[in-house]
């Protein structure tokens, strides 16, 4: 071990700001509300004031059979949360991110800055201006898509009405993709040149290059990166912008079943129910994560 | 295989990378590309190799025109700087890569990598990982990866560069020695004289993406043919001299009128070379320098800069005008030296280039 520059005393004078920090805005919000799920709480009215202690009634509410799998409900909400976050996480952001990246390996020019360009602006652009391009893309009678179906001869469905899912799942895709594909830029940069002209000088076909040097190669970043964006897309809220969480909770994400149960019905107590059942499939999915990274061999054993 | 490179033209932006490269390698001939960074020789290589597009030429493999083929149908083995080894594969797996593209089975691969391996004296470390291996195992497990499949061409990139100074020279005889055994032509890409001098059968020495000399290493280093060579090879290099010949009488004058030699009769023919008058340059090696106590007329005068003992020769650096001279001498003490030394010049070993920096002849 090497030892520190900086006496312990110092260590924790200079660190008591980030502790304070995440003791009030982080423990204290995460026992408070698992204090709050096991009431009655409200947001008005009498228990609003005086809640009473209700133990895990909430939560056997939440996970009663009969009605677990029905619209606007737990399991429902859990069962799109799902198919959300493997459509847009898994094979949309990471599917596009490592094929744009693979893409642009190693070349330069204006349409590699065009599309790296374009994919950060979309992906650091505020949620509200983003939710609107898309209201005005998607629009059943003036929006973009329709007006360019419309000119080659095709359909013109209301997405969001009739493909509300699939509509967040592209929306989503594109909105994230940026950070899959700089990841995915840089690990590639990450490997030498030679170790591809090598195997392009023995003979390997792209599949081969892919499958024995690239893939292996790049394994440990595709783990951290799909660790990563399936956190954050478990947890995002901004396709309420889009849909509401509709229509007929459709689009109704684990995020967004927290907000409307909360703050929309006004059941705090089992609006917090929700979200530390939510919080409990974060830790997993973040313990996952962090063995993953702390368990990353050096070299990994070849099949 | 026979390797032709014809008016092979390549340049990145305004950059000439290689102008106008002309090369005819025999089979098995061991060709070394020398030169500083930055002259193309890498480049040149690639070009050989398919993974660099060329503007202009033709690259001719064993009598078949390869120029617009890609890397895989040239046949070729190449051994890159860094090894390229792949770390998430064994040693066995690293060295069988080349046949397990091809389709070879497993139980076939493994007894070919075995006995190679076993020839280049790493049959131990087939388990392991390449990162559990130091820079000189490396380079062999590289180097068996090329010889494994029965390329008709290899190439070196600088495969000696990572290595330090001994495992250099111990993997230099090596590779010499397996070129020996197997015969493959070769190229080889080198910064380091010593290396191209040790290994090829050839050298090309390049500058700016230009060819300046190709010969054999003992041809290159007896007879430099332009003053860049000169003052490339060797080490120390050539000494290098401004001066002006007066044919008729033989008497050399050196710029800023340091010295003059009048030449002794039996030596008029080194000089005949030279007009009149013209500003030449006088080119002579250290090892042809002596250091005398008295002037005579073939030396000229030098102040003592520095004696430096390599152990079994001694350098010494003389002033000449604002120049300084390397002399050797084979001798294992160091020379007690006055400060004024009289430098004679073996005209025997003397050659002098024109304006251009081309030998004159």
């Amino acid at each position: 071990m090497q030892r520190s520059i900086l006496s312990r005393r110092i260590s924790v004078l200079f660190a008591s700001p980030a502790f304070i920090f995440i003791a009030l805005f982080l423990i204290y919000p995460f026992v408070s509300i698992i204090f709050i799920s096991m009431t009655n709480r409200t947001l008005v009215g009498a228990t609003a004031q005086n809640p009473d202690f209700v133990g895990l009634d909430n939560y056997i509410r939440l996970f009663e059979p009969s009605r677990w799998m029905n619209r606007g409900e737990m399991g429902f909400s859990l069962y799109i949360t799902v198919q959300f976050v493997i459509g847009s996480a898994l094979i949309g952001q990471a599917g596009l991110g490592l094929l744009i990246a693979t893409l642009f390996q190693r070349r330069k020019g204006f349409i590699r800055e065009l599309v790296f360009s374009l994919a950060v602006a979309v992906w650091i652009a505020p949620d509200v201006v983003v939710a609107f391009a898309w209201f005005a893309f998607l629009d059943p009678f003036d929006g973009t898509l329709n007006a360019i179906l419309g000119a080659l001869g095709l359909g013109q469905p209301d997405w969001l009405l009739k493909y509300p899912l699939l509509s967040i799942i592209f929306f989503n895709t594109w909105r994230g993709t940026a950070f899959s594909m700089l990841l995915f830029s840089s690990a590639l940069s990450s490997i030498p040149p030679s170790y591809m002209e090598t195997a392009d000088v023995v003979g390997a076909s792209t599949l081969q290059k892919l499958r024995d040097i690239l893939l292996p190669l790049l394994r440990p970043y595709i783990a951290t990166d799909l660790i990563l964006i399936t956190l954050w897309t478990f947890n995002t809220f901004t396709p309420f912008l889009l849909t509401g969480g509709g229509p007929a909770y459709r689009t109704e994400l684990l995020s967004i079943y927290t907000y409307r149960t909360g703050l929309q019905f006004f059941e705090i107590g089992k609006g917090s129910a929700i979200a530390v059942i939510v919080m409990l499939i974060n830790l997993v999915l973040a313990s996952v994560y962090l063995i993953s990274l702390r368990s990353r061999p050096l070299e990994q054993p070849s099949d | 295989m026979t390797l032709i490179l014809e008016n092979v033209h390549k340049a990145f932006g305004a950059v000439k990378a290689v102008n106008g490269f002309n090369l005819s390698v025999a089979d098995g001939e061991f060709i070394a590309l020398l030169g500083p960074s930055g002259c193309g020789k890498t480049t040149t290589l690639r070009i050989i190799a398919g993974l660099e597009t060329l503007d202009e030429g033709r690259v001719v493999i064993a009598g078949k025109d390869v120029t617009e083929l890609p890397p895989r149908d040239r046949d070729i083995a190449m051994v890159f700087q860094d090894y390229a080894l792949y770390p998430h594969m064994s040693i066995t797996d690293n060295i069988g890569y080349p046949l397990k593209v091809r389709g070879v089975s497993k139980a076939d691969r493994d007894s070919r990598v075995a006995a190679v391996a076993g020839n280049l004296q790493i049959g131990n470390l087939l388990e392991r990982r390449p990162s559990q291996l130091s820079g000189g195992q490396q380079q062999r497990v590289a180097v068996a990866r090329a010889v494994v499949h029965h390329a008709q061409v290899f190439l070196f990139d600088e495969p000696l560069s990572n290595l330090d100074a001994k495992l250099r020279l111990e993997a230099r005889a090596f590779l010499k020695h397996l070129q020996r055994e197997v015969g493959i032509t070769s190229i080889y890409v080198t910064h380091d004289q010593a290396e191209a001098m040790a290994l090829a059968d050839r050298i090309v020495v390049m500058q700016s993406g230009e060819i300046m000399q190709v010969g054999s290493p003992l041809e290159i280093y007896r007879r430099p043919a332009n003053t860049f060579v000169a003052s490339f090879i060797g080490n120390p290099p050539m000494n290098l001299l401004q001066c002006t010949v007066d044919t008729g009488q033989s008497i050399i004058q050196f710029a800023e009128e340091l010295a003059i030699i009048r030449l002794p009769e039996n030596s008029h023919n080194t000089i005949m070379n030279v007009k009149p008058h013209e500003q030449v340059t006088l080119g002579i090696r250290p090892e042809y320098i002596s250091i005398r106590a008295e002037p005579s007329a073939t030396t000229i005068p030098g102040k003592l800069y520095v004696i430096q003992n390599l152990g079994g020769e001694i350098l010494v650096i003389a002033r000449f005008g604002e120049q300084l001279l390397s002399i050797r001498m084979f001798q294992e003490e160091t020379p007690e030296l006055p400060e004024q030394v009289w430098l004679d010049l073996d005209f025997d070993h003397v050659f002098f280039y024109g304006a251009n920096g081309q030998l004159l002849q």
